[in-house]
């Protein structure tokens, strides 16, 4: 079905290309605070700076290493410099690509998969920015919807009522895999529920778990 | 001079609409080339199309709750920041408690809509909210080949481990967040209310899976996990009220 040759040739530009878009949006995003001090002529405060950068870098860079970490395997190259770019990783993307390799039948880590995985993503992209956009133009309307007391238990549950569905679609094929790290993550927050807001963190110890169980059971003809 | 300022200035929205098509070019400019990959690997379109169609339907619900996620921001922050913040790199996860710490170091609160945030205030927030989320942007390109190299060398080595391993994966993720939606359970009933909408989305995707089996409907495997997830928002409604007038 496929040719290594060009697949090599491919990738490379790939990660060639990647890497030019997501240093060049990095580079674009700091230009967003920059104009805002050239254009006001106001600039930060140094002590205020670093008292806001102390409060939430070092977490959010912690979480945003692991999840380079754990979510590029999943999403292949393109996927990934395009998701880290376009963002909501969690909750949308990687959702979103899993859904879409099942759809395709194909496997994350082949060459189908890298294709799918950005298609997945870049569609995801675009309707996302889109519908964020249409909201900004139709905030006046939009917004005493959106901001419904009846409706707010809905948006509340957005997590529990993605990973359900999800996790019927996974882990009924994956059972044996999946039963030790639930088990571990949902002992895990159920004594120490003040982590749970840092629930990205333990993603790889949880892929850890999974991993050594299924290596075990790997050995023992199990899988 | 010092310009006059507001949160809500066409300058930042100029600005913030800039940055976005910049990012729709890329997001194009990769679906484009993915397409054709695709096609070249030998994939057909309608396979293609399943898949931006399941990818479209299933972003719809939480790019709406993005969206919310902007409205309450956009009261301090005005709409351009929270605009750019939640549609690149950002989450909503991470927005919102990034623009209270920010908030508090330039001396002022989130929730404190009554007073305006001078221009100096909303640069300390910009600043702040902006490089306290780019470890994506920086680590990505540097690892992101090491990272698939790892995983091309395991599949040559041993292909039926490598997709257990990437399963596992998978199940890592899947079993944090799993485990996270118990997290309040120790709180009494109001603390299993998420574990009830997870319950009750999962019941909508067997039914879903069910339905696709026994009664051959195929279009519907499109629309299952979208399905599965509006449904189990919509019955958090009354799961939620439910709930709560037990505990009452």
């Amino acid at each position: 079905m496929s040719n290594p040759q060009p697949a090599r040739t491919y990738d490379d530009a790939t990660h060639l290309l990647g890497k030019l878009w997501v240093w060049g949006m990095g580079l674009v995003l700091l230009m967003f605070p920059t104009a805002i001090c050239v254009y006001y002529d106001a600039w930060p405060e140094a002590t205020a700076l670093l008292k806001g950068l102390l409060a939430i870098a070092p977490m959010y860079w912690a979480v945003g290493i692991i999840e380079v970490l754990t979510y590029v395997p999943m999403l292949g190259a393109g996927g990934s410099y395009l998701g880290f770019i376009t963002g909501s990783l969690t909750m949308l993307k990687v959702p979103c690509t899993l859904a879409a390799l099942e759809r395709a039948k194909v496997k994350s880590g082949t060459q189908e998969g890298e294709a799918v995985a950005t298609i997945a993503i870049a569609v995801s992209s675009i309707v996302a920015l889109f519908i964020i956009f249409l909201g900004v133009l139709l905030i006046v309307p939009l917004t005493p919807i959106l901001e419904s007391p009846t409706l707010a238990p809905a948006f509340e549950q957005l997590l529990p009522a993605l990973f359900g569905g999800l996790g019927v679609a996974l882990i009924g094929r994956n059972w044996k895999i999946a039963v030790a790290p639930i088990v571990l993550m949902i002992a895990l927050f159920v004594a120490m529920p003040q982590l749970t807001p840092s629930a990205a963190i333990f993603v790889p110890v949880a892929a850890g778990v999974a991993i050594l169980a299924a290596r075990l059971m790997y050995r023992k003809g199990w899988l | 001079m010092q310009r006059a300022f507001s949160v809500n200035d066409p300058f930042l929205f100029a600005m913030v609409s800039v940055i976005l098509l910049l990012v729709l070019s890329q997001a194009v400019f990769f679906l484009l080339r993915s397409w054709k990959r695709a096609l070249s690997l030998g994939m057909d379109k309608g396979t293609l199309w399943k898949v931006v169609k399941t990818s479209a339907t299933f972003t719809v619900v939480p790019a709406i709750s993005i969206l919310i996620g902007v409205v309450a921001l956009s009261r301090k922050l005005g709409l351009p920041l929270p605009w750019l913040r939640l549609s690149v790199i950002g989450a909503i996860t991470y927005e919102t408690p990034a623009a209270e710490a920010a908030a508090r170091a330039a001396g002022t609160t989130i929730g404190d809509t009554a007073t305006m945030l001078t221009a100096s205030q909303f640069s300390v927030i910009a600043w702040v909210m902006t490089l306290g989320i780019m470890a994506g942007v920086v680590f990505t390109p540097i690892l992101a080949r090491r990272l698939l190299g790892g995983v091309g060398k395991l599949e040559k080595r041993d292909k039926k481990w490598s997709d257990i391993f990437m399963n596992a994966l998978f199940m890592g993720m899947i079993a944090a967040f799993l485990g996270m939606i118990f997290g309040r359970v120790t709180e009494g009933l109001t603390g299993w209310i998420p574990v009830f909408v997870m319950l009750a989305s999962a019941a909508i995707m067997v039914l879903a899976g069910l339905c696709i089996k026994l009664l051959k409907w195929d279009w519907l495997t499109d629309y299952a996990l979208p399905l599965s997830m509006v449904g189990g928002m919509a019955l958090a409604i009354p799961i939620t009220n439910l709930v709560r007038g037990v505990v009452l």
